[in-house]
């Protein structure tokens, strides 16, 4: 796979940067990272705006007030909330406003509040696709447009967006459509706070001032023809695709040459707009000595998963880049920017890109009767429908007046407070995340029974405990012979499961593709009904029985290989448990086709087997 | 208001390009859905399409833009009025559908500001009146919230939006161009939808290195001087319009002669699409394709050049083959009519 053959090239250089005095490196970290600051405040609409990665403290503390001092006084600063409403976040029908002034009044949404300055987002991470989409719309068109409750607007919104992510490296990143916008993205996670001092009050005033300088000229840097070509060919490089991440770039050099006062672009700020802007991008590392077959399965990265281009970029980069002095600095000194962690990064992506929902557990569903309530919408009553009172009031609300009159003039007198009508009836909808089901497919043909069909059953009896204090719900087939059987269709009932696997006779050929032509199809029928669904396999890898039913091992094999390579196309996740007494091709080939997790299973107890697939698959179901 | 990009300056893409103007050429095609990567100019193009778009003549004061003269499609207050209505010249409508935008301001609803002040009912038209002859653009789509999908879905096919509502009773033409962009890692979209586009396409960053330092230029100078950079790309804006003008005039005229419908049934069949949506769509954006072309004649290089954008999401899914749809046409087109027509 390809991360392992990457591993072999990234150990040197991950190996010399730890060579690397801590403190030197600190210093250097938040040396950037101040320069970051400085050269946002120049103008934050011109870059999107930053991706911090860091946890809650004083490091994160101190660089925000440092942005907060830099910008210039009169900068609109606002922080929005997580769960921010629309009509907040855009703007929208002013309701009390409304009432009182008897005629409609817009409110202006926290973005148009912010024009021309920056708008600090907590906890990124946990932004939801919907309000990120709407954030990046705003980003790109510099307008806030409403079409909303009787209001429509559009509103100039050149805003800088500080998405303050704390997410850890187990958790999902915040949503790409977002920070695929933010032209900055520093780390400061591992900085003490004793590593980074803020400037003195007399060194910040001459920022400030070099900076209120910057912000007038820097749209009038020159830069050559070679500053643009390096920054593109290093984007190309490491795979960043988007051209929005070159754009940062080549706007960030420019402002950094106008922050040091002069009207050309160099060398430096061409280094500098690689490590800020496109080495934390890097969806892989820039081609080197040896050559190698183009990858198998391209690795996406979390923070930019776009799918490759058909063509291998590497290759057209390799084309174009001779030897070309400013070039190759820059993407040095972007290489040297690579967070450590991209490998792991990368693999950790290579399992996330298999289960398709982009990493979530359980794509989240919205229906009208079960879940976590999400807002409302105009709707009639029907049985199981929740109506939600408070915004059926705010609805009917503004029509009172209008209302009493046309009754008063058809000569109805109402004593009611509140005429509702039909036509106000808002009811809550509720989302909710899909259930977990773990299919287990045992292989209880003669082979696998003779090695250990025993300990097989162990591991998926442990494993149903998890599955139990998940929550998830489990099923059970069984292939030998010519068939595969579902012994247990899904099921919560710990004890059924216990049951039915205890009375599993062992013994016959081995089917495997009919078994994984099974486990697809009730893959398939049960993501039809919104479950997330990963499939364990335990077996030998060892077919013997083509599709037909008809022995003959090598039809078979290929017959199974072919079905692992449909069960993957289908997006089916899995792990394949491999039994054989030794670790043996056919279980890793049969992997590799199914996209699936490669485990054996050692001579082990059956209770380290079950926390090694437990970890495997919380990896491709968890959030 | 921000000004557009201009059409003319957009580099590269020219699928995504040629699909909007098909689609301007005749809107009876159906819609444009244009999936792809992030930052390759899918809401650019569109909303530089609104810019370069000839204008269009409407009756004055008629908030459905309804087209003077044309009694067939017009508005219930059009089609009652007598006379001659007052008529005026005005841009083709582009309408935004923003994300988070409520089922009342897309349909209309009634006019709060009048209930609120003069307490009469008064019904205010929404984005798809406003959309009326023109397009209306929806910024990733597959987010769009499903009740509000169903009802453009409704809209686009029937061509009528119906309010009731307030015990006021509203009909209204609603005839656009259903323009659809988005990433299809963010949600996929439903097949039902999926259908209803006429044109689909799949747009990718450009890998040449070259093309991709053009885009940056580009963007950077339309950033730095908009007004000069606009009116250095002013002339082949105007070309583009009048090429639509006149492909437009011509397209009346145009005949699709049996040996490319029977090229396009041939086709239809070798993919497996169903229903005959695939097919008569083939022969429209010929139509369009050729007239566009300046052609005397639509002939079948001119369907096999649109072939792909036309059949790509009409195409079942077939599970053992990886190759993208796009593929899979061009490679029957190969297959059907020699490698030699493709390039023509």
């Amino acid at each position: 796979m390809t991360a392992v053959d990457a591993s072999g090239r990234l150990e040197p250089q991950a190996a010399a940067a730890d060579t690397i005095d801590p403190t030197v490196r600190a210093a250097e970290l938040w040396g950037r990272a101040m320069h970051a600051a400085a050269l946002l405040a120049i103008e934050p609409a011109a870059l999107g705006g930053v991706w911090l990665k860091a946890g809650a403290g004083p490091v994160r503390e101190r660089w925000l007030v440092l942005l907060e001092a830099l910008l210039p006084d009169d900068t609109p600063r606002r922080r929005i909330p997580l769960n921010i409403p629309d009509e907040r976040l855009l703007g929208g029908l002013d309701l009390a406003a409304t009432l009182q002034a008897g005629r409609p009044i817009a409110q202006r949404g926290v973005l148009a509040e912010a024009h021309g300055g920056v708008v600090m987002l907590a906890m990124a991470e946990r932004l939801g696709a919907a309000t990120a989409t709407r954030l990046a719309q705003v980003l790109d068109s510099g307008e806030a447009l409403v079409a909303r409750d009787g209001i429509d607007s559009r509103l100039p919104a050149r805003i800088g967006l500080v998405a303050l992510d704390e997410s850890t490296r187990d958790d999902e990143p915040p949503p790409t459509v977002l920070t695929e916008r933010l032209g900055l993205i520093i780390a400061l996670d591992g900085l003490l706070p004793s590593q980074c001092e803020a400037p003195d009050p007399v060194e910040l005033r001459g920022w400030r001032q070099d900076i209120t300088a910057a912000r007038a000229v820097w749209r009038n840097v020159v830069a050559d023809d070679e500053v643009l070509q390096a920054l593109c060919s290093t984007a190309a490089a490491l795979g960043v695709d988007s051209p929005r991440a070159a754009l940062a770039a080549f706007n960030l050099a420019r402002m950094a040459a106008a922050l040091d006062g002069r009207d050309k672009v160099d060398g430096d700020d061409c280094t500098l707009a690689a490590r800020l802007v496109i080495a934390p991008r890097a969806t892989r590392l820039p081609p080197q000595q040896s050559e190698e077959p183009p990858p198998e399965q391209q690795p996406e990265p979390p923070q930019n998963q776009e799918p490759p281009p058909e063509q291998n970029p590497l290759e057209d980069a390799a084309d174009q880049i001779p030897d070309k002095p400013l070039e190759d600095t820059v993407l040095e000194a972007a290489e040297a920017a690579i967070p450590p962690g991209l490998l792991a990064m990368l693999q950790a992506s290579l399992l996330m890109g298999r289960t398709r929902s982009s990493g979530k557990s359980g794509a989240a569903q919205t229906n009208y009767r079960r879940g976590r309530p999400c807002g409302s919408r105009r709707g009639s009553l029907r049985p199981g429908i929740r109506l939600n009172v408070i915004d059926t009031l705010r609805n009917a609300a503004p029509w009172q007046p209008l209302r009493r009159r046309e009754g008063a003039a058809a000569g109805l007198s109402s004593h009611r407070r509140v005429l509702i009508r039909p036509d106000d009836f808002q009811v809550t909808r509720y989302q909710q995340r899909s259930e977990t089901t773990t299919l287990f497919v045992v292989d209880a043909s003669g082979s696998s029974a003779l090695h250990r069909l025993a300990e097989a059953k162990g591991a998926v009896e442990l494993l149903l405990a998890d599955c139990y204090v998940r929550r998830d719900r489990v099923a059970l087939m069984a292939f030998r012979g010519k068939a595969c059987e579902l012994v247990l269709p899904p099921t919560r009932s710990l004890t059924r499961a216990k049951r039915s696997l205890a009375g599993l006779p062992g013994g016959g050929g081995t089917p495997m593709a009919t078994a994984i032509d099974a486990a697809q199809q009730l893959y398939e029928q049960l993501s039809r009904r919104g479950d997330s669904v990963v499939v364990v396999l335990f077996t030998d890898g060892r077919a013997n029985l083509d599709r037909e039913g008809r022995p003959g091992r090598a039809q078979a094999e290929a017959d199974a290989l072919a079905a692992a390579r449909r069960a993957r196309l289908s997006g089916m996740a899995s792990v394949l448990v491999d039994t054989s007494p030794q670790p043996a091709p056919n279980g890793q080939r049969l992997a590799l086709e199914l996209g699936a997790l490669y485990q054996p299973l050692p001579y082990v107890e059956a209770r380290a087997l079950s926390r090694q697939i437990g970890a495997s698959v919380r990896a491709l179901t968890s959030a | 208001m921000n000004r557009a990009f201009p059409f003319s300056a957009i580099v590269g893409q020219d699928d995504m390009k040629l699909a909007l103007l098909l689609a301007a050429v005749d809107p009876a095609i159906g819609g444009v859905l244009v999936l792809g990567d992030r930052g390759t100019g899918k809401s650019t193009a569109v909303r530089a399409l609104a810019a370069i778009l000839p204008p269009i003549r409407v009756v004055a004061g008629c908030p459905y833009g309804c087209e003077p003269g044309a009694a067939a499609a017009a508005c219930p207050a059009c089609s009652a009025a007598t006379g001659k209505p007052a008529a005026l010249e005005r841009t083709v409508p582009v309408v935004d559908l923003p994300l988070g935008a409520t089922e009342d301001r897309v349909v209309g609803a009634l006019d709060l500001e009048r209930a609120l002040t003069a307490g009469e009912k008064a019904f205010e038209p929404g984005l798809l009146a406003r959309a009326n002859r023109g397009f209306l653009y929806v910024d990733e789509v597959n987010l769009l919230e499903d009740h509000l999908v169903d009802l453009l879905i409704d809209v686009a096919a029937s061509g009528q939006n119906v309010v009731e509502r307030e015990g006021l009773s509203i009909r209204h033409p609603a005839r656009f161009v259903l323009v659809g962009s988005g990433n299809p890692e963010e949600g996929e979209l439903r097949p039902q939808l999926l259908d209803r586009f006429g044109l689909s396409l799949d747009v990718r960053t450009p890998t040449d290195l070259a093309q991709r330092i053009e885009v940056i230029k580009r963007r950077d100078a339309f950033e730095r001087d908009p007004d000069s950079f606009l009116a250095a790309w002013r002339a082949a804006d105007e070309a583009i319009r009048d090429a639509i003008l006149k492909a437009r005039k011509r397209l009346q005229k145009l005949e699709v002669p049996d040996t490319v419908l029977e090229a396009a049934a041939t086709l239809c069949t070798k993919l497996g699409t169903d229903g005959l949506r695939g097919e008569l769509t083939l022969m429209r954006t010929a139509r369009a394709k050729a007239a566009l072309d300046g052609a005397r004649s639509v002939r079948t290089r001119h369907l096999l050049a649109i072939a792909p954008m036309v059949l790509r999401h009409r195409l079942r899914r077939d599970p053992l083959d990886e190759t993208a749809s796009g593929v899979r046409v061009e490679r029957a087109i190969g297959e059907l009519f020699g490698v030699e027509s493709v390039a023509a």
